[in-house]
């Protein structure tokens, strides 16, 4: 399939990721949607931008739905349709070491790899890992409340889905 | 009023049934907005409501791909009459109080993923992205509702009793669960879903193996399951619920947010 991707081709995708870098999560403003794993192709014939939801019933996909469409308008990509895939299921494992940075330095505890689900949670304010669970379920779908035992903040934490 | 045509194929009519469950169960839930007894709780719920009705949106928007029922999703989910709804009756029950919304939802989300289990290998691709993408949701609601069942019936003689009583009022619908009613023979004939009446028996192990060590809770002994809802037949239960539901779409048809 590489094979018949033409240069322009790869033009017009690496453009597409460009702007869709400007797009920032609507709940959590600091990551962008490519970095948070939503994105997950840009083709090139026929032109789809392929995006997949994060929870099923997320408010924000919408949300996100109208905010590619605008960015894509703007820029002159109005044949760009919008594809909406739910295989394979999105898990917190795409998303990128540098958006997990992010969302330390924003006051959210980013997420562990899969593999490492069980991993204690780290304030995001200290880095202790002396912390405990308030409620599993926070302000969004995505995400846990959790206090520290050390300097006694609550903080977020990203869950690992 | 829109024009409303029935599943013509057991298969669309099928997957309106998964989606009328996760609707009515969702919509079930999000009437605790700001009525849990701890705020943590209300956000449990009202998580869980998010997700059921995030999940019957994709059902509704696929048996829409698959057959022209409604002219939109919304006229689908929330202008049918009443007996064109064919959810189970559980997920109708009402909201009596804690121990019975919890044991609700256990009872519900423990068959949901054999049910949702069976639809992986469905030669149905987008039916099976949508429960692979449903049931990660799907064991955040066991866990979270196990864990209250432990607590609950193990914890003070009050808190024991209340489940006794829940599980006394609400095990006679799970029969219905599990029923291999004609639509559901087909679909599995058809190679839509896979057998999953055949895990009664490990779904009713792993069941009352949590609730024997919920400070021992035993189901009931029911002579007869009540069943209907897969038919239309509800109970009065499912009027109450649409009567909040479809209210907006009726006042103001083809309402959007």
């Amino acid at each position: 399939m590489v094979a018949t991707v033409s240069v322009s081709d790869n033009h017009l995708r690496s453009q597409i990721f460009d702007l869709l870098c400007q797009v920032p999560d609507p709940e959590i403003p600091v990551v962008n949607i490519v970095e948070l794993g939503i994105v997950r192709d840009v083709l090139a014939d026929p032109q789809q931008v392929i995006i997949t939801p994060t929870y099923t019933g997320c408010p924000a996909t919408h949300f996100i739905t109208q905010m590619i469409r605008e960015k894509l308008d703007e820029n002159g990509f109005d044949k760009m349709e919008i594809k909406n895939q739910l295989s394979p299921a999105w898990t917190t494992d795409w998303i990128t070491p540098e958006a997990k940075v992010k969302l330390k330095a924003y006051g959210i505890d980013p997420p562990a790899m899969s593999a490492d689900k069980h991993a204690q949670a780290c304030c995001p304010r200290c880095n202790s890992t002396n912390t405990k669970l308030i409620s599993e379920f926070g302000s969004t779908p995505c995400k846990a409340l959790y206090s520290c035992k050390d300097c006694l903040e609550p903080f977020d934490r990203f869950k690992c889905h | 009023m829109a024009t409303m045509h029935n599943p013509t194929t057991p298969q669309t009519a099928y997957i309106l049934r998964l989606a009328d469950n996760a609707l009515i169960l969702g919509q079930r839930l999000a009437e605790m907005c700001g009525h849990a007894p701890e705020m943590e709780l209300d956000m449990a719920l009202t998580n869980f409501s998010l997700d059921l009705i995030g999940q019957a949106s994709l059902l509704y928007e696929h048996v829409l791909e698959r057959e022209d029922l409604a002219p939109n999703v919304d006229a689908l989910a929330m202008t049918r009459n009443l007996e064109e709804y064919r959810n189970c009756l559980l997920v109708a029950q009402p909201n009596a109080n804690f121990a019975h919304i919890i044991l609700r939802q256990y009872l519900f989300s423990t068959f949901q993923k054999y049910q949702y289990q069976a639809l992986l290998g469905s030669n149905d691709k987008k039916l099976a992205a949508i429960a692979e993408k449903s049931l990660k949701e799907i064991s955040y609601h066991i866990r979270f509702a196990q864990s209250w069942v432990l607590r609950l019936g193990d914890g003070t003689e009050e808190s024991h009793e209340y489940m006794e009583d829940a599980l006394e009022c609400l095990w006679r619908y799970t029969g219905e669960l599990f029923e291999k009613d004609e639509i559901l023979a087909a679909v599995i004939d058809s190679g839509l879903s896979g057998d999953y009446t055949q895990e009664y028996k490990t779904w009713e192990a792993e069941v009352t193996a949590i609730l024997s060590e919920a400070g021992g809770l035993t189901p009931p002994e029911t002579l007869r399951m009540l069943v209907g809802g897969h038919a239309g037949k509800h109970d009065e239960n499912l009027g109450h619920i649409l009567k909040d539901l479809q209210y907006m779409q009726l006042k103001y048809p083809g309402l959007q947010w």
